[in-house]
């Protein structure tokens, strides 16, 4: 796939946002898309441009089509029986959708973390290799370095290095969710979607995970749905809000927390709804 | 903060539920009639279990006392003689459900991967299995009937064929009688393929949605997702599955008594007549008397014995599968 992800000229993409001043040339680019599960259909005209190495939250009541459309950057939805979608997305300028694009190859550059840490019944070595061993990577010093690389940047590595061969379902529940996020960039993808990550999780496992997403935006462009307007506060550097499958507000996150342009995310974020 | 205002209110609901209940219980005293029917119900079953056990052992108890355990590894069945030893059956009982599950266990699996995934429309998969679950529907005795008409000519014309060629090794010796441990070993696979492809494709179906998402979300194709992932995760289930099946090939007395051919003597060939523990009953109960009858008995007895453990094997298995899910 060499050109599904070709890097796009970094001046051309800055100018066509009606709603945010990206620093960065935009990334992820979501234009015109209407979503459907079946018939019901569940986004509306979606206009988006998330940039490179930031933090992008997406907020919004349950059912508002937050996860809908995060599910839509790695075409995890296509995994539902008759959902189809209109408009576009691209990344790098290149449509997810095209033809020529090969929906593995897609997910690999794209890692995804679930609201429930979801560790496949093998070793944490064995866990955080998965994605190389699925494109037949044997060589044990690249495994061993990927290894070592994905648990050092989640914090886990001094915490489980000697037990790397041992199971991985007798790790504590914000040690799971960092191995899955460690799994998730052991392939060293672009882009890291996190649906509600720290949902399931104590208040210390989720600042653990909030600092360290915070760490990770050096290296990844990330896009997090979650129902906490504090997380978001706290570590986003863009939010948007969804509301009823349309976007309704989307700007830097101190803006959207200070002084929302649109009365319906004033609502929202100051709890009169939702 | 949500979950918790939730939590409050189920616990609101409980507290008013015993009034409510009582409420009920006040209206229709009759409840306890039909609680003390169905608690006698239950009692019935585990009585009657416990005094066919105690029938069987009082009936057998004169030939455990005549052979004691050589019962079991002596080879001669004399009744003439009043000398009964059942290795052969054991054996055969043994090597015909083994056979079944060698050859049913790959079989279901495959069945089971492909009607648990979407590979199908629901609609055409749901089909799929109601036919195979029919199967298990489908009486012994007609299964016994199909292997007569078509198992057994089948044997008949090839097996010469292959003892001529590969006689040399154990299992082909010839000469290929129809009636034989591999008829019965072939129609004991078609019946035991239900159970196993129904309890495997349990075990596929209830591995959580999470671990498919996780592992499409890496870039895994379907098959490294089976194969990796699913396969791993439902590996206790599948495990449970084969037992279970091997469970039903062992206890399986008609269809096995109309193709194994009852032989009393034990062989290593596929095409040689042999005998099972289920078969030897089927076949000899009418017509035995004195100290035969208890022999038979004895070998129910084993029987039983054998099934109950494989069955309670399997069963201990399976709950661990239902655990450990429940766990994550």
């Amino acid at each position: 796939m060499p050109n599904s992800f070709s890097p796009s000229d970094p001046h051309q993409a800055t100018s066509s946002s009606a709603t945010l001043v990206p620093l960065e040339p935009s990334f992820i680019e979501v234009k015109e898309f209407d979503f459907f599960y079946g018939k019901k259909q569940a986004l509306f005209d979606i206009n988006l441009e998330i940039p490179d190495r930031q933090v992008t939250a997406f907020i919004g009541p349950s059912g508002c089509g937050k996860s809908t459309l995060l599910r839509n950057f790695n075409r995890m939805n296509e995994l539902i029986p008759n959902v189809s979608h209109a408009g576009d997305i691209t990344i790098h300028g290149t449509s997810i959708f095209d033809p020529s694009v090969e929906i593995i190859a897609l997910r690999r550059r794209i890692g995804m973390v679930f609201q429930k840490s979801n560790p496949f019944p093998m070793s944490l070595y064995e866990n955080v290799v998965y994605p190389l061993r699925i494109t037949g990577q044997r060589q044990r010093a690249v495994l061993d370095e990927t290894v070592e690389r994905s648990l050092k940047a989640v914090v886990l590595w001094d915490e489980v290095k000697d037990r790397l061969h041992e199971s991985a379902l007798g790790l504590s529940g914000g040690q799971l969710q960092r191995l899955c996020i460690a799994r998730a960039i052991a392939s060293q993808p672009e882009i890291l979607l996190m649906d509600e990550p720290c949902s399931a999780l104590d208040p210390i496992a989720t600042a653990k995970i909030e600092e360290l997403i915070v760490e990770l935006k050096k290296d990844f462009t990330i896009v997090i749905v979650t129902h906490s307007m504090h997380q978001a506060s706290r570590i986003s550097d863009l939010t948007a809000f969804f509301y009823l499958g349309k976007l309704i507000e989307f700007d830097q996150t101190n803006k959207i927390f200070t002084a929302p342009i649109q009365k319906q995310t004033e609502d929202y974020i100051t709890g009169r709804f939702g | 903060m949500e979950q918790r205002a939730e939590y409050n209110c189920e616990l609101r609901t409980a507290n008013c539920e015993p009034t409510s209940r009582s409420d009920v219980a006040g209206c229709f005293p009759r409840i306890d009639l039909l609680r003390i029917a169905c608690f006698l119900a239950a009692v019935m079953i585990v009585a009657t279990l416990g005094l066919m056990l105690y029938e069987i052992l009082s009936k057998a108890w004169p030939a455990i006392n005549t052979f004691g355990w050589r019962f079991i590894i002596r080879s001669e069945w004399q009744p003439n003689r009043d000398l009964y030893g059942v290795f052969p059956m054991v054996i055969g009982t043994l090597t015909s459900s083994l056979i079944a599950l060698l050859l049913a266990l790959p079989l279901g699996l495959a069945i089971a991967i492909f009607l648990s995934e979407n590979f199908l429309p629901s609609s055409v998969r749901n089909a799929m299995r109601f036919i195979i679950d029919l199967l298990a529907a489908i009486p012994s005795v007609v299964y016994g009937l199909w292997g007569i008409f078509v198992i057994v000519p089948l044997i008949q014309k090839y097996g010469d064929m292959i003892s001529h060629h590969w006689g040399s090794i154990p299992i082909f010796k010839g000469p290929a009688y129809g009636n034989s441990l591999l008829a019965a070993s072939l129609v004991l696979t078609l019946m035991v393929l239900p159970t196993i492809t129904s309890i495997s494709r349990a075990a596929l179906v209830a591995v959580p949605m999470v671990l498919r998402e996780g592992s499409y979300a890496l870039g895994a194709t379907r098959w490294e997702t089976i194969f990796h992932v699913l396969l791993p995760c439902a590996a206790q289930g599948i495990v449970a599955a084969a037992i279970l099946g091997f469970g039903r090939a062992m206890g399986e007395t008609m269809a096995v008594a109309m193709l194994i051919g009852n032989s009393q003597r034990w062989t290593l060939s596929l095409f040689s007549p042999s005998n099972t523990l289920s078969a030897l009953l089927a076949n000899q109960f009418a017509e035995a008397d004195g100290l035969q009858i208890n022999a038979l008995m004895y070998a129910a007895l084993l029987l039983i014995v054998m099934t109950l453990v494989i069955n309670l094997v399997g069963e201990l298995v399976l709950k661990k599968t239902q655990k450990s899910f429940g766990s994550h």
